[in-house]
């Protein structure tokens, strides 16, 4: 089991340092004029070019400005960008409110997707089931902001049960909405998933088994099918907790949240790319991180992996 | 979409089938085209995308006004006789952007498909066929990629490179195509690893090897056969996927720009004005999203026909 | 079996309060069971007519190809066929004088465990993976007798040893992916015998082990036999597996029964045209050089049963009268039944 951790925590650091060198080499390494738009709509006079690239170190080779940005980021410093303002510095501010945010997300995406799911595969072919299959294709055909401007629009403007924008009090009443937006696509694949594991572990074996031994209808759904269903759906719950981190950002941009989302937004909105690339690093950080715990949650929770 | 969607998909898309000699009277494929025949939800995804596709290539079929005319006196107007889907707040024909936005969004989604597929496939040929070094060379390379989500990746590039106003079409869609597929291949090239792990211990693989068959042609002739049906499952929902995120790119301001159309641009232009007029937002959505489930129900179809337990 | 033997197995489960009590020993009788498979392509009649007894102490095996019908009587008697695509237009199956498929859906539910239990042929895929094997076998007293879970756990171990799983105590925690199907097995007969049933139906417990596993888990089955005078049903297409341990064998084909006799009489001589062509098909060491006997032909679509005797196509015997008259499965000897027109023929060479 711990050689299962210790191998999972080596894997994981080349793919860390590959996937920040990518990042960074995009930005920096690709032909471009990294200060695009800091003057405005005409390119900048050359002296301040020249002395943008100095200041920043443009002009080393890139595997020592690689190696500077990774030995800034394990201090902890992503950089400053044009407004001054540190970066990690403003992360920090604004990542509980996104954690938040994706919080309640996962808990619409955990208690709606499985309820249905469950409900659609234990009476497969029948009207819920072909209810809960429409709606969340549906759900799934629809972009993101497309739901969230709608139901903005809907509650929030026409009918207004919720506030249309959250602004800077991000309550949890105030979120309601925007968590609902950001966990919609996550709900309908949550369902689904449920329900073609449980339509699947119905005609397994060992249900049959569990009848041979006189065991209830209720309590062949409820425990031996459920347990082997809810395996894998917990594990794509969790890897989409990383994914939602990331997704954010359309939902925090609608419904103006002051998250990480909207400060990636912002960033780039002003062309500023410190403020960008810091984000993204930090996104996809926090991605790998979570995927690795989701990974080792599922070698726990499947005996078959965790005892080996 | 998040990656987790992409992995539920697969999830769903499930292993390949351990057959697969091209004895049996009835070849996996011919057994899984007489079900695809069978299914409606083929028919009518069929049906959509042959219809968007016209769309795309032929426009002119459709309407004939320009889709970069802008009539600014008649700006918001409602659906009527001038413009059947009415006009956007800087006086574009509705309807005629809907059409011509077709081209954009189905180019930048088959496209980026196919590179994606071509890449993806060979990779994960690579790493699972010939394992050891190349296998975990290979893996380490894809789960770098991985990391990095398909709209943080598009969010990166796309920012650092912005288009001008003097950007040509191709150029503009080619940006958005090369974005995703870049960060788009792994997920197909994990998706075919798994699948030729699960098809290389078959009997018949092996028998193929002590026929002394080379590495190619037991690739080409028996893996890949074999193999192919969930990444085709994947691909073609993928394609959805892709040209909803190129939607939410533009949305963000960062995709497609001037002179290129698509339903993502229509939408993001339509949100200044929706509180007054929600009918622009509308039907470049209802477009996209018809598109988008047209593909996901060609996928879900597919994989019916693949799959031998839902008969 | 004795009358003391029967009145103590009687006394025994009086005891643990089972309303079901074998009149003079007979414990199942199946009368003229049909079951068909309603399906979009037609209906497929996979049992046609079949009936049997099975007393204390006693063990029947069921003998037949795929398609037989053998594991479908078994699941019909253990109520787990699906009812659709499956229909029972006709038949009863009496246990002890109850019959089971007008029985309320609880009251059988509550048959199954207690009173007829089943041991299935891939113990891999029938145990539930992701929990302990203890926790499984100990669910049988958990759920029909209330217990708690310590106690019950303490039973699930006694009834590994029983089994002959060594290291019960510490192995009642694993699941059952650590351990090997001889031993998967054993769990799954311990898990069936649990409450001490009165019939034990083991559905091709071997076919899926190694021939010296085989040999282990049938010697199993009988020592549980004899120990608690259980009725045994043992479904099989293995010959070699079933001479030692049953009593009786009933030969299916084409889901009816088609010969009927003693153990070493059946084996002996045949009295049915396809139960000679089974035994004249296993490979024999004293017949080097010789062409592999088989029955020609295969067995037939259970959705178009040939008329007349359902063996004819395949029959070297058959004559007119084969193809156009069913055989009744009838007595040709002393504990001889044969579904033959010339099963006295066959019977005597």
């Amino acid at each position: 089991m711990y050689k299962y951790i210790l191998r999972r925590l080596i894997q994981m650091i080349p793919v860390l340092l590959g996937a920040t060198f990518i990042i960074f080499a995009m930005v920096y390494a690709l032909p471009g004029d990294p200060t695009i738009g800091l003057c405005g709509e005409r390119p900048c006079p050359a002296a301040f070019v020249a002395n943008f690239r100095e200041k920043h170190g443009l002009n080393d080779p890139l595997h020592v400005r690689y190696l500077t940005y990774m030995g800034n980021l394990l201090q902890g410093d992503l950089g400053t960008n044009f407004r001054d303002i540190k970066v990690v510095d403003e992360l920090a501010q604004r990542y509980p409110v996104t954690t938040k945010l994706a919080a309640m997300a996962i808990v619409f995406e955990t208690v709606i997707g499985i309820v249905a799911g469950v409900l659609a595969g234990i009476r497969k072919g029948k009207f819920i089931d072909n209810l809960v299959l429409v709606s969340t294709l549906f759900v799934i055909s629809v972009p993101v902001f497309v739901i969230g401007v709608s139901l903005q629009y809907t509650f929030g403007l026409k009918w207004p049960i919720f506030p249309a924008t959250v602004g800077s009090d991000a309550t949890v009443y105030r979120l309601v909405l925007p968590a609902f937006v950001l966990g919609s696509a996550s709900i309908a694949y949550a369902a689904r998933l449920t329900r073609t594991n449980l339509v699947e572990n119905l005609r397994a074996d060992y249900l049959r088994t569990a009848v041979a031994k006189g065991m209830s209808r209720p309590r062949m759904l409820g425990v031996h099918a459920l347990r082997n269903s809810l395996i894998p759906v917990v594990t794509f719950i969790g890897a989409d907790f990383g994914g939602l981190l990331g997704g954010a950002i359309v939902t925090e941009r609608i419904f103006n949240i002051q998250g990480v989302g909207g400060f990636l937004f912002t960033g780039i909105r002003n062309r500023d790319p410190v403020s960008v690339v810091g984000t993204v690093t930090i996104l996809v950080l926090v991605f790998l991180v979570v995927n690795l715990l989701v990974d080792l949650l599922y070698g726990v929770l499947d005996p078959r992996i965790s005892h080996d | 979409m998040t990656e987790a969607s992409t992995i539920a998909v697969g999830a769903e898309a499930g292993a390949p089938t351990a057959g697969g000699s091209a004895d049996e009277g009835r070849s996996l494929a011919s057994d899984a085209w007489r079900q695809l025949k069978r299914n409606p939800i083929f028919w009518v995804s069929i049906t959509l995308i042959v219809l968007f596709i016209v769309m795309a290539a032929v426009p002119q079929l459709f309407t004939n006004v320009d889709p970069n005319a802008a009539v600014l006196k008649s700006a918001r107007e409602r659906p009527g006789a001038d413009a059947w889907f009415g006009r956007d707040i800087q006086g574009y024909d509705i309807y005629s952007r809907t059409i011509y936005g077709a081209r954009a969004s189905i180019l930048v989604g088959v496209l980026t498909t196919v590179v994606t597929v071509i890449i993806g496939v060979t990779m994960g040929v690579l790493a699972g066929y010939y394992g050891g070094w190349l296998d975990s060379l290979v893996s380490r390379i894809t789960d770098m990629f991985f990391a990095i989500p398909l709209l943080l990746g598009g969010i990166l590039f796309m920012s650092t490179f912005p288009n001008d106003e003097n950007s040509r079409y191709l150029v503009v869609v080619g940006k958005v195509v090369l974005v995703m597929a870049v960060f788009g291949w792994p997920s197909i090239a994990r998706l075919m690893r798994s699948s030729v792990l699960q098809v290389k211990p078959n009997d018949y693989v092996q028998a193929a090897r002590a026929l002394g068959a080379s590495p190619w042609r037991i690739i080409r002739a028996h893996v890949m056969p074999n193999a192919l049906a969930p990444v085709i499952v994947v691909s073609t929902i993928n394609l959805g996927v892709f040209i909803t995120v190129e939607a939410t790119l533009s949305f963000l301001g960062i995709g497609l720009t001037p002179p290129a159309v698509s339903w993502g641009v229509a939408i993001s232009d339509a949100l200044v004005a929706l509180r007054t007029t929600p009918h622009i937002l509308l039907f470049p959505s209802l477009f996209l999203s018809l598109a988008v489930l047209a593909f996901i129900m060609l996928g879900d179809a597919v994989r019916d026909a693949f799959d031998p337990k839902s008969r | 079996m004795t009358t003391t033997e029967t009145t103590s197995r009687h006394r025994a489960k009086t005891a643990t309060g089972s309303e079901y009590h074998p009149q003079d020993g007979l414990l199942l009788e199946v009368d003229d069971l049909h079951v068909e498979f309603h399906t979009a392509d037609g209906i497929a009649k996979a049992i046609n007519g079949v009936s049997f007894d099975l007393y204390e102490g006693e063990t029947l095996a069921i003998l037949g190809e795929s398609g037989s019908g053998k594991s479908v009587t078994a699941q019909a008697i253990m109520g787990i066929l699906d009812v659709p695509p499956a229909v029972v237009p006709k038949g009863q199956i009496r246990y002890c004088g109850h019959d089971l498929l007008t029985m309320p859906a609880d009251q059988r539910r509550r048959t199954r465990g207690p009173e007829i239990s089943m041991v299935f042929q891939d113990a891999l895929s029938s145990l539930n993976p992701v929990f302990p094997v203890g926790w499984q076998i100990a669910e049988m007293f958990r759920i029909h007798r209330g217990m708690n879970r310590s106690d019950s756990l303490e039973r699930a171990v006694k009834l590994m040893q029983r089994v002959q799983i060594p290291a019960a105590k510490e192995r009642v925690k694993a699941y059952p992916h650590q351990f090997s199907g001889g031993m998967r097995q054993r769990i799954m007969i311990a898990m069936a015998i649990a409450l001490d049933p009165a019939v034990l139906i083991a559905d091709e417990p071997t076919t899926a082990l190694d021939v010296t596993v085989q040999a282990q888990i049938m010697a199993l089955l009988q020592e549980l036999q004899e120990e608690r005078q259980m009725g045994l049903i043992l479904i099989t297409h293995d010959l070699g597996v079933v001479a030692d341990v049953a009593d009786k064998i009933a030969v299916m084909y084409a889901g009816r029964i088609v010969e009927r006799a003693d153990v070493y009489d059946l084996y002996r001589q045949p009295a049915h045209p396809y139960t000679k062509g089974l035994l004249e098909s296993i490979p024999r060491l004293d017949q080097k050089g010789q062409q592999l006997a088989a029955i020609g032909g295969l067995p037939p679509n259970l959705m178009r049963i040939p008329a007349g005797c359902a063996f004819n196509p395949r029959c070297k015997f058959a004559q007119d009268v084969c193809r156009e008259d069913r055989p009744a499965l009838r007595l040709v000897a002393p504990g001889r039944e044969s579904a033959c027109h010339f099963a006295e023929e066959v019977l005597n060479g």
